[in-house]
């Protein structure tokens, strides 16, 4: 076949007399999409329903909050991992067992990059990502999300951390 | 009294149309929806039935824009011929008998014509003004292609359209759409309601086709080809110029499932509905219902044949029509004419009608090889 004959045409199987026919071929794609009609839908309808993530998806980073305390540390090595250094902490100290804690722990929510570097680097499993997604904000202020939008139960915060410990 | 009557019909079917139309929109974004297994528009009201006001409201307040280059004065024309057009084909279609009101007998169709049909093909070739004219006065590439396609596929389908409702005609001996309604209402053997659809088979397939192509829906929808002509005739329209050939293109599907209806689905025929023994008053507004159902349901699968079937490609288009569909309808005629010269009873007819049909199953292994 001569390659700019447009007037060939290729088929790869030959057609039936039915399907040449293509009325009663209209007819089953016709059942088909009634079919489909009656078929449960695939939409979640976003805010009466939500995706709820899997384990492994790398949702906002949040402290974890263990006893009422968080586990961090302050030793800085979250922010110093952090590629668009969205990370700022203030160390100060504590009469507890772990003496520091942070004073301060502000993630710049518009830098973040969602890369999970902070929560792989963190020696005390005290910084991970959860699978929250939502993320709007009207200011660029709101977007520095401080201790008290951080701080989560480690309840909340189980399947995660036994997906990390499970794939470290 | 005489100028008042046609005047509170005209009125009343442009607001059922309009309506209609707009309603149209909705039901056809929602089974859209359900076939491909989503909700579709269901946030504005309940159900989301406030959508098509919402959009319209919408398509009112957005910028008119007109291309610099464009002729002006016919791109504002266009899109009045495509709504004007579309909606004037539906004044001489019976949507129901006679109905009593205050001691008067009224017909139930806007102007009982002895030409309907003639008026009906007028009107749908003259559809074809708006779009092509829109596509030439946008001085626009795409638009003008989108604008000669539909001319090509108009003329070539408006043939086999003709060629198909002459069988109709030749059954009933009337261009007029009421006899043609009336000889509808006969039955087949004494039991069967004798639409033309079971007397014409061939005719109402071609015709169907037609339609489709006739009313640019797809699998003809070449002149708004959206992946090959940006949007087609109507690319430089915006806001509620657009929003017009939008209503037209809608418009035009509930004219072709009217005239689909009164041609071969008996019209406002409800059958046995003499035997019910129902008062004069009821028996015309289920007959006006019955037209109804019978238009929604062919508007249904005008929607769901859409969301089926790909689109044709041009060749094949043209091969379609030229070369399959008007030798069909033609057949169709041929066949009618042979049955009517030597008088046998309706049955016969529809008997022969299918057998054309069968003829015309086997000859189907000969299409592929025409384009070959």
């Amino acid at each position: 076949m001569k390659r700019n004959d447009r007037s060939e045409i290729v088929r790869d199987k030959d057609l039936t007399l039915l399907e040449k026919f293509y009325l009663p071929q209209i007819a089953k794609g016709l059942v088909v999409t009634i079919r489909e009609m009656f078929q449960p839908k695939m939409t979640i309808q976003y805010p009466e329903e939500r995706v709820v993530m899997t384990p492994s998806f790398r949702g906002r980073p949040v402290l974890v909050l263990e006893n009422d305390v968080e586990r961090c540390v302050a030793c800085g090595l979250c922010s110093r991992v952090c590629p668009p250094l969205a990370i700022d902490i203030q160390a100060g100290e504590t009469s507890l067992g772990k003496e520091r804690y942070p004073e301060r722990f502000e993630i710049n929510m518009l830098r973040c990059i969602f890369c999970g570097f902070c929560e792989e680097v963190c020696p005390e499993e005290a910084i991970v990502m959860s699978n929250e997604y939502e993320l709007a904000f009207e200011n660029p202020k709101d977007a520095i999300y401080g201790k008290d939008k951080l701080l989560t139960p480690i309840e909340k915060l189980q399947p995660r951390l036994e997906f990390l410990r499970a794939n470290r | 009294m005489i100028v008042l009557e046609p005047l509170i019909k005209i009125v009343f079917v442009i607001l059922i149309n309009l309506t209609t139309v707009a309603y149209l929109v909705y039901v056809e974004r929602r089974v859209s929806a359900m076939v491909q297994n989503r909700y579709g528009p269901n946030r504005v009201g309940p159900f989301g039935l406030v959508q098509p006001i919402v959009d319209v409201v919408k398509l009112f307040m957005k910028e008119d824009i007109v291309p610099k280059a464009a002729n002006n004065f016919v791109h504002s024309l266009a899109p009045l011929i495509s709504l004007t057009v579309a909606m004037a084909a539906f004044a001489v279609i019976p949507f129901g008998d006679h109905i009593t009101l205050f001691g008067h007998s009224y017909k139930l169709m806007i102007a009982d014509v002895n030409i309907g049909v003639l008026f009906i093909l007028m009107l749908s070739s003259l559809g074809v003004y708006g779009i092509t004219l829109s596509g030439w006065s946008s001085n626009n590439k795409y638009s003008l292609l989108g604008g000669l396609r539909s001319s090509a596929q108009m003329i070539s389908y408006e043939l086999s359209m003709g060629l198909s409702i002459i069988g109709v005609i030749m059954l009933s001996g009337s261009l007029q759409l009421d006899k043609i309604v009336i000889k509808q209402g006969e039955y087949l053997g004494g039991f069967f309601p004798a639409w033309n659809i079971f007397l014409q088979p061939l005719g109402f397939i071609t015709f169907v086709i037609s339609a489709f192509a006739e009313t640019n829906r797809l699998p003809f929808d070449l002149p708004e080809a959206e992946p090959e002509l940006v949007g087609g005739y109507h690319t430089e329209y915006s806001g509620m110029k657009f929003g017009l050939f939008f209503l037209a293109e809608y418009a035009n599907m509930i004219t072709a499932s009217a005239v689909i209806t009164t041609l071969y689905l008996g019209g406002w025929q409800f059958p046995y509905l003499d035997q019910f023994g129902v008062s004069a008053m009821a028996t015309s507004l289920l007959q006006v219902a019955a037209f109804g159902l019978k238009v929604v349901g062919v508007l249904l699968f005008f929607i769901i044949v859409r969301w089926t079937i790909p689109r044709f490609r041009y060749d094949q288009l043209m091969n379609i029509g030229w070369k399959i569909m008007l030798p069909i309808s033609l057949v169709n005629i041929a066949i009618t004419g042979l049955v009517i010269l030597r008088p046998i009873s309706l049955l016969y007819i529809a008997v022969i009608g299918l057998v054309s049909l069968l003829l015309i199953f086997f000859l189907g292994r000969h299409v592929g090889k025409i384009r070959e």
